[in-house]
């Protein structure tokens, strides 16, 4: 009796998880609908591609979101301050966009470090479209 | 006085003295601190610190959160009110990031930094890096300080360039006890060129 419901608990507690990922990004989708009529779907492709692209920074050096985070979302990165940074991947790391305030956050800083301006609504949600796409 | 062999013997147990002496003496790395522990008792202004860390490992929910994702912890004890001030009103231009905060997070961290910054707390390492710093100096990076630059004279530049270190900024990577507060000498282990990643307990 007690390990069906220490299985169940755990189920539940898996469900949740998932749950409050997939609510994060209807959020996000909600929001795009909102600022753009044309809006269509989010898509995981432009998601990669997004975290893929090097480009020129006006400092002078190459950067793109795999300067930090490796070319593979299930591994740690290292910040350039030498700290160790978690998986970005929810299938490595289940603390991942989880909580809106973070994401935008992170959005906010990182978008204007690596492309030197904010990213799009339609450009987090692939984004985010893509890390949960990663099994 | 004394004929040859009391002057062999004698000579013989002075030597012995002089080796033991030397011997059981502890042993240091360089010129550093002697006087390091005596002065906290001694002097009138120093905040008894219940450790015998270098710095108080003073901590908060928001700086530990927002101060420590990027970066190791600097304890608010190294620098002094104005550098930090100076630190925390520059965030969206943070040693070439943007580390923007919202203006609640950002005010109480400040005012967190600047209560237990070194001119508030005193100690005895934290004077000693003040007393280094130009009164009107707001200083913003520890390493540019003339403590930091003496105490690591001995360090060639390249040691910190290295990969298992990054860069001079990252003191943990030698000092391990950094973000308690310890950066006693006799703890301090350079690591060599390769990266280690440690693993998340």
């Amino acid at each position: 009796m007690k390990k069906i419901f220490s299985i169940l608990f755990i189920n539940l507690f898996i469900v949740n998880l998932t749950f409050a990922n997939e609510q994060l990004l209807k959020e996000l989708e909600t929001s795009a609908r909102q600022q753009d009529i044309k809006f269509v779907a989010f898509s995981t492709s432009e998601g990669e591609k997004l975290f893929r692209t090097e480009r020129m920074h006006s400092k002078g050096e190459k950067i793109s979101c795999m300067t930090c985070h490796t070319s593979d979302p299930k591994k740690s990165g290292m910040t350039r301050a030498n700290k160790v940074i978690d998986p970005i991947a929810p299938v490595a790391n289940s603390e991942r966009f989880m909580d809106m305030a973070k994401v935008q956050k992170w959005f906010k800083r990182n978008c204007n470090d690596v492309l030197e301006r904010e990213c799009t609504i339609q450009e987090k949600g692939n984004f985010v479209k893509y890390m949960m796409s990663i099994k | 006085m004394f004929n040859f062999n009391t002057r062999f013997k004698l000579s013989l147990i002075v030597s012995c003295i002089l080796f033991l002496t030397a011997a059981l003496s502890p042993l240091r790395g360089d010129d550093d601190e002697d006087e390091q522990f005596e002065n906290r008792e001694k002097k009138g202004t120093v905040i008894k610190i219940n450790s015998r860390y270098d710095f108080v490992a003073v901590s908060n929910p928001k700086f530990k959160a927002e101060c420590s994702s990027c970066h190791m912890i600097y304890l608010p004890g190294l620098l002094p009110a104005r550098s930090w001030t100076k630190i925390m009103s520059t965030l969206d231009k943070h040693f070439g990031e943007n580390a923007e905060l919202d203006a609640a997070t950002q005010k109480e961290i400040t005012e967190f930094l600047v209560k237990n910054s070194s001119d508030h707390v005193h100690t005895t390492r934290g004077d000693k890096i003040l007393s280094g710093i130009g009164a009107k100096e707001e200083i913003m990076r520890i390493s540019e300080t003339q403590y930091f630059k003496k105490k690591h004279d001995e360090i060639n530049p390249s040691v910190f360039k290295r990969k298992s270190i990054g860069s001079a900024a990252n003191c943990i990577a030698c000092h391990s006890g950094a973000e308690r507060g310890d950066f006693s000498e006799d703890s301090v282990v350079i690591p060599k060129n390769e990266i280690v990643v440690p693993v998340k307990k």
